[in-house]
């Protein structure tokens, strides 16, 4: 079995974003970017799948510009084998990446296409159900358990209401939660070593998919800004004010 | 504009939030249809066809739908897609599974998790958690539109009399099998809706703790919310997970308890009306969301809270 696992390269989820300020959009120089934190998720999975037996190859792949090449250098030094650069610049909407994933799942035949459920930059959760659509294989989203069958996969999807199991045949898209796994850390002989997997690039336009924009960003804005608020000394005096002040309770 | 609404519901009731989508998709245009996806589902579509300002119901009613499949929804959707401006549906796990899937077969570019509706192709949307407000116009003919149910009010459940139209079932898919769900039942409030949340955060320290919040919640008639961390520790169950991977809540009180205030929680819950902090850092960021902090040891702050609120002659309920 192979799968294809993609990752985006996100700013960190541990900065502060800061909105630009003639509203075109959040600051990004000089801002810590890392791997969209559920598509490690998505690699760990892989990488587990393949180490009990049941995978022979992991293929990473991203789309992006020259940098995003990090995070599939990171899916190398946990244990993917080998790495797809898709090459473009600018914002790449989540339908024109599924058109590519496409191209690529026609090229590299996978059994199982994983990525992470939502990417905390733009927070779409839409490219892997587009992808499945696309490719009319089943969807298992917002994984939080996998069990590899013979020739199916058993989904546990975390929902609004609890817990849902599905059975999809593979070939199958899944999109993972957080709560799928704990990924590793890539130790430092692993890192030296994923430096010389293999990483092939190739550029979005030579994949004949159109990737231009579709839906038009007029502007970026600051949310409101809640209006600071007061400590009170002990827990009466927070009753008393919810009571008499904000009268909510 | 004429906009098809995919009913969320369980074969016996709508949603809640379907109402809330309703109210968006009004605001969207005046042709508003529901689809409803379903099996022995006949109430539920009843239920549709008495909202005011629904124009036509569309009912589709086969044991394929039991279990709301979104392959499964999907054919029959991209059948009557034809003739709509707009296919819209809340922005849940059942319309975020179920929306995009739709769109890229329309090869439409989906706006997800609209919290505003500026006019029928320009809408507003959080990114980054909610640390950005974007606007953004879409330039797709066919718009594929998931509404952040919190961010409208819901529409009247009774008014209306739309006729009810049966329509044939699309194609089954047949490598996608519902196995069972687990629900937990609870007599409380649900979370999404709730007027009142009490949260706890990795400051609980097991699950045993979580009886002082249900004390509270019981009090107050409040629903239970947790950090991912109180979830990824395993003190209570995924579907109390506030945040911007979990449940958007906009109540009018949220007490957040032992909860840090990451980035990812307040992302869900900042909309709230009054904010309420205990917490024993003082420099904790949830503080700086708060209406009210209050510093202290919660294993000391909640029994008090308990008591501070049984004195009180009435509680709103």
């Amino acid at each position: 079995m192979k799968i294809l696992v993609a990752v985006k390269r996100v700013i960190d989820y541990n900065v502060q974003v800061r909105v630009k300020e003639d509203g075109t959009g959040v600051v990004t120089d000089n801002v810590k970017m890392s791997t969209n934190p559920p598509d490690d998720n998505a690699v760990e999975e892989a990488v587990k799948i393949k180490e009990s037996g049941k995978a022979k190859e992991i293929v990473a792949i991203t789309i992006g510009e020259e940098k995003a090449q990090e995070t599939v250098r990171k899916a190398l030094a946990v244990g993917a084998d080998r790495g797809i650069h898709v090459k473009v610049d600018g914002v790449v909407e989540p339908l024109a990446v599924s058109k590519i994933l496409q191209k690529i799942v026609d090229k590299e035949k996978p059994d199982l296409v994983f990525m992470g459920k939502q990417a905390i930059d733009d927070d779409c959760n839409q490219t892997g159900q587009m992808l499945a659509a696309l490719l009319n294989w089943p969807q298992a989203t917002f994984a939080s358990k996998i069990n590899v069958k013979e020739s199916s996969l058993e989904v546990t999807r975390e929902v609004d209401e609890g817990l849902e199991t599905i059975e999809v045949n593979i070939p199958a898209i899944v999109t993972c939660d957080l709560r799928l796994n704990e990924p590793r850390y890539a130790s430092l002989p692993n890192i030296m070593k994923a430096k010389k997997k293999p990483l092939e690039q190739i550029n979005a336009s030579d994949l004949g998919v159109d990737t231009k924009a579709r839906i038009e960003q007029i502007k970026v804005e600051e949310p409101p800004k809640r209006k600071a608020g007061i400590k009170v000394a002990n827990v009466s005096e927070l009753v008393q004010k919810l009571k008499n002040e904000a009268k909510v309770i | 504009m004429s906009v098809l609404l995919i009913a969320e519901h369980n074969n016996k009731e709508l949603r809640p939030f379907t109402y809330n989508a309703v109210s968006a998709a009004s605001k969207i245009g005046d042709d508003l249809h529901i689809l409803v996806l379903g099996n022995k589902s006949e109430a539920v579509a009843k239920s549709a066809s008495e909202i005011p300002n629904v124009k036509k119901v569309i009912h589709i009613d086969n044991e394929i739908y039991e279990n709301f499949i979104a392959e499964n929804y999907t054919s029959a959707i991209i059948k009557h897609a034809d003739t709509y401006s707009h296919i819209v549906c809340s922005a849940n796990t059942f319309g975020k599974n179920l929306m995009p899937r739709i769109a890229a077969l329309l090869d439409t570019s989906q706006v997800s998790d609209i919290i505003k509706v500026i006019s029928a192709d320009t809408f507003l949307r959080p990114i980054y958690a909610g640390n950005a407000f974007a606007t953004v116009k879409s330039n797709d003919k066919k718009k594929c539109i998931t509404i952040r149910p919190t961010s409208f009010e819901p529409a009247p459940v009774k008014g209306g009399s739309a006729e009810i139209v049966k329509s044939e079932a699309g194609e089954a898919f047949n490598n996608s099998k519902f196995v069972k769900r687990e629900e937990i039942k609870s007599d409380r409030p649900e979370l999404g809706t709730a007027r009142v949340v009490i949260s706890g955060g990795r400051g609980m320290q097991n699950s045993e703790n979580f009886k002082l919040i249900s004390a509270i919640a019981d009090k107050l008639n409040a629903a239970i919310g947790a950090s991912r961390a109180a979830v990824d520790a395993g003190y209570i169950t995924n579907d109390h997970q506030v945040g911007q991977t979990g449940k958007v809540v906009v109540p009018d009180l949220y007490i957040a308890v032992g909860i840090s205030g990451a980035i990812q929680h307040l992302a869900g819950m900042k909309e709230s009306k009054i904010i309420v902090a205990i917490n024993k850092d003082g420099e904790a960021p949830i503080f700086s969301v708060a209406d009210y902090g209050l510093e202290a040891d919660l294993f000391e702050a909640l029994p008090q809270f308990l008591e501070e609120l049984n004195k009180l002659n009435t509680i709103q309920k």
